[in-house]
């Protein structure tokens, strides 16, 4: 039986009616997924975007067109002159003051850029929000939201947005959502390169649009502190080793993404820093209840715990645990440097 | 008199429109509009003080690094707080690490492109400047990885770039040992092979000693790299011409260490630097669609910002700050000036602020930045601490002036029953991109942008351009 290779895929070398267009329009955001975006290193961004086919309209940081260009573009566009196949909106959607949308004017036209994000995914093959800004509203929707911001199909967990929850860009699929604050360059050019090879589908994203690739991980997968959280042996202070969850806000245990398991550049990640997880990949990330560095809780229980595992299993677990730690984590969590190692090893199970 | 609306302007840092009025083949009058708001005050009212370490960074994508450094600054002034050396250093090395990227950022993908395009096609240089073409032209293609490479730098130390909460009041999260501190000196050794065999053709300490005008024409003379090649297209199209600064330029000196800054606080102006008062800053709302306090421009500590998009007579997102009531220009050749860095000096007496010159006082910049990096990685001592805490008080004030890549960057924080009262930002963009104030002065950009050649058909000249991207602007800051 031949296996159900997509049409395009691999795409021949000599096939130009394979490439994809992509244009990436800056809505209401910090440029962050952009200058994360550039942070890609293996592959590279141009790399990639050879392997996906992908040529590129038009990018911020990286286009050509400026002004009467840019604007030609646009109308090439909204002509249907020029193909779309992907359209990457970066940054939330600003509907504000009072649904106007003047918050965020198109430079040149006056344009409010939330028509403009609309009228071109309404053309696009593919929608893409990178970002929890224009998945969701992100942090640009904290506090009282006064620019009225919200993602392109969620308003934080709420589905709907400003395109609205029957949306379907025209390969039938929902707006795509790269959620991360910011995201890692990894998720980007691994869903846009999918794309471009027609391997993404609808069972490849999650309930709040993700790619499953990442986010079916959780941040807990591969956290390097994962010892000291198995004996619950925490830290107190910022710098400190131990785990982050008792006292320092951290809920990598339910956030979805697969950081711990993939570097960011290079090496890092939140916790590798030294600094808990804050959620920044999940559709409510911008407001929280209780301040990001402390760990709210209920009885000395932290209220936040892993969502799948019955509490009191979990109590249970922990109590035991503590009593358990040894005497090297309990130091260690505290220290800014390991105090104590760990001791002589036989070198073969015991 | 001809009225053009330029914009969008690819390849500055967020949203940007220029309304120019042109007369006889000339920019007359320019008029800045940062047309996004996103209303960052707003948010942080009412928030734990320490959380504004979460929101800030968000501000900008490209200056994270910096908003964070500024926060922290603020928290730790409020809490009465130092790092120790350690953190000192690291903070330093991450910050400096962003502006390095930032500046090559600047050079390969948002300024140097512009050479490469078609209205130079015909010009005797033109096979060269193809090196540096928009999307994948090949400067671009051994510049990223080049630039993915040594922001590994930020991997090891904040976790990740942009949006790191790793840097804290009291320090950085991560220590360091000797295994770490031996990478960062080889992603630092690698940032200066990419810079000498490519960037300048030549060594760091050679650039960082150029210190005459007649030395780099001759340095610039000879030899590959591409900073002779953007010195050789500037002469070409006469950059050095085009966007004269304000002749006021700013400094809250940058990296802070031991009490004092590797590079000088303070005012440039007629040739002389002194010193930089806090309290000469006010910041004008009359052309700003913002709500308008009735005694006029307030100081930073006291300020408000509240949208008002039918605020009469506004036509940007963007205040106008002034310093003592005139418009100062931030940034590396401003604060390279204030410094007293050799180069820069003889350039801001021969031809001052200009298009050529900002971006010269960048690659300056980068260069004795890495020398100062190798010297602050090999500072660090593993055994002694990287971060301290105290507790922040329930009414405090906190103010942190910082320089980021583009310039002066100031947090004001206002902390009352535990939670932050107010809280106030003028990034380096807002002070030259703003808009003309209430006594008709233009902006630091608005005034360089007069007498700028239109060619017939132009819409979005390209002097224009170049001069706006001189500025690297960064209008997310802006509108924050």
């Amino acid at each position: 039986m031949p296996r159900d290779v997509p049409p395009n895929f691999p795409p021949s070398a000599s096939d130009k009616r394979a490439r994809l267009t992509l244009f990436w329009l800056q809505s209401g955001g910090c440029g962050g997924c952009s200058m994360s975006l550039l942070n890609a290193d293996s592959p590279d961004l141009f790399a990639a975007l050879d392997v996906g086919r992908i040529d590129v309209l038009a990018h911020p940081s990286l286009g050509e067109a400026s002004g009467e260009d840019y604007h030609a573009l646009v109308g090439r566009i909204l002509s249907g002159q020029q193909p779309l196949d992907i359209l990457c909106v970066e940054g939330a959607i600003l509907r504000g003051p009072s649904g106007t949308g003047s918050f965020h004017l198109q430079p040149g036209t006056g344009k409010p850029v939330m028509h403009l994000a609309a009228e071109l995914a309404s053309l696009a093959r593919h929608v893409v929000a990178i970002g929890s800004c224009s998945a969701y509203g992100g942090i640009s929707a904290a506090g009282d939201n006064v620019t009225e911001a919200c993602g392109l199909a969620f308003d934080g967990a709420e589905p709907g947005g400003v395109l609205g929850t029957a949306f379907r860009s025209r390969s039938g699929l929902p707006p795509i959502n790269i959620a991360g604050c910011p995201t890692h360059p990894g998720w980007i050019v691994e869903t846009l390169v999918q794309l471009g090879h027609g391997t993404l589908g609808a069972s490849d994203l999650d309930a709040y649009g993700r790619p499953r690739f990442y986010a079916d991980h959780l941040v807990h997968h591969g956290c390097t502190r994962n010892e000291f959280y198995e004996y619950k042996a925490s830290a107190k202070e910022p710098g400190q080793l131990g785990c982050l969850m008792e006292h320092l806000g951290c809920i990598g245990t339910q956030v979805h993404g697969d950081c711990n398991m993939r570097a960011w550049n290079g090496e890092g990640s939140c916790i590798r820093g030294g600094y808990p997880c804050i959620g920044c990949t999940e559709p409510t990330f911008g407001e929280r209840d209780a301040p990001y560095l402390e760990t709210p809780k209920r009885g000395g229980i932290p209220v936040g715990l892993p969502t799948d595992m019955p509490k009191a299993w979990f109590v249970a677990l922990a109590s035991l645990a503590k009593a358990a730690t040894p005497e090297r984590l309990r130091k260690n969590a505290l220290a800014e440097r390991i105090a104590v190692p760990p001791g002589k090893a036989s070198g073969k199970p015991k | 008199m001809t009225r053009l609306i330029a914009g969008p302007f690819n390849r500055v840092e967020g949203d940007l429109e220029i309304r120019l009025d042109v007369e006889d083949g000339r920019v007359a009058a320019a008029y800045v509009n940062s047309p996004l708001f996103r209303g960052f005050e707003q948010i942080l009212v009412g928030k734990a003080p320490a959380d504004a370490l979460v929101y800030v960074p968000r501000i900008c994508g490209i200056c994270s690094v910096s908003q964070s450094i500024a926060a922290a600054a603020a928290l730790a002034n409020a809490q009465g707080l130092t790092p120790p050396e350690n953190g000192a250093h690291l903070q330093n090395i991450v910050l400096a690490t962003e502006n390095i990227a930032d500046h090559l950022t600047h050079f390969y993908l948002f300024f140097m492109p512009d050479f490469a395009r078609e209205i130079y096609a015909s010009e005797p240089w033109a096979e060269a400047s193809a090196r540096f073409r928009a999307m994948g032209g090949d400067a671009q293609r051994e510049f990223l990885p080049a630039r993915a490479a040594f922001l590994r730098i930020m991997g090891l130390l904040a976790g990740h770039w942009p949006h790191t909460l790793g840097l804290q009041p009291g320090g950085t999260t991560r220590a360091i040992g000797r295994a770490e501190q031996t990478r960062l000196l080889g992603h630092i050794a690698g940032l200066r092979r990419f810079l000498e065999a490519t960037f300048y053709g030549d060594a760091l300490e050679a650039v960082a000693a150029l210190d005459s005008v007649e030395v780099l024409d001759a340095w610039g003379a000879e030899g590959h790299g591409d900073f002779r090649a953007f010195l050789a297209f500037s002469r070409a199209t006469g950059l050095e011409a085009l966007g004269p600064g304000p002749g006021l330029c700013l400094s809250f000196g940058a990296y802070p260490l031991n009490g004092g800054h590797a590079f000088a606080h303070g005012v440039w102006q007629g040739g002389a630097v002194g010193p930089f008062r806090e309290e000469d800053i006010a910041e004008d709302h009359a052309r700003a669609w913002m709500v308008r306090a009735a005694e006029g421009p307030r100081p930073p500590s006291r300020g408000i910002t509240l949208p008002d998009a039918d605020a009469a007579d506004g036509y940007s997102w963007c205040k106008a700050p002034r310093l003592g009531g005139r418009v100062a220009e931030t940034g590396a050749f401003a604060r390279q000036l204030v410094d007293s860095q050799p180069l820069v000096t003889a350039l801001a007496a021969r031809t001052g602020s200009n298009a050529r010159n900002r971006v010269i006082a960048r690659a300056v910049e980068v260069a004795r930045l890495v020398l100062l990096l190798e010297r602050w990685a090999m500072a660090i001592r593993p055994e002694e601490p990287f971060c301290v805490t105290a507790p922040t008080p329930d009414e405090a004030r906190g103010t942190g002036m910082i320089e980021a890549a583009r310039g002066s960057l100031g947090h004001w924080l206002d902390i009352r029953k535990g939670r932050i009262f107010n809280y106030q930002i003028i990034a380096p963009t807002t002070w030259n991109f703003s808009p003309r104030d209430g006594g008709g002065q233009p902006g630091a950009c608005e005034a360089a942008l007069v007498g700028a050649p239109v060619r017939a058909g132009e819409t979005t000249p390209i002097a224009v351009q170049h001069i706006v991207r001189s500025f690297d602007p960064c209008m997310v800051c802006t509108v924050h």
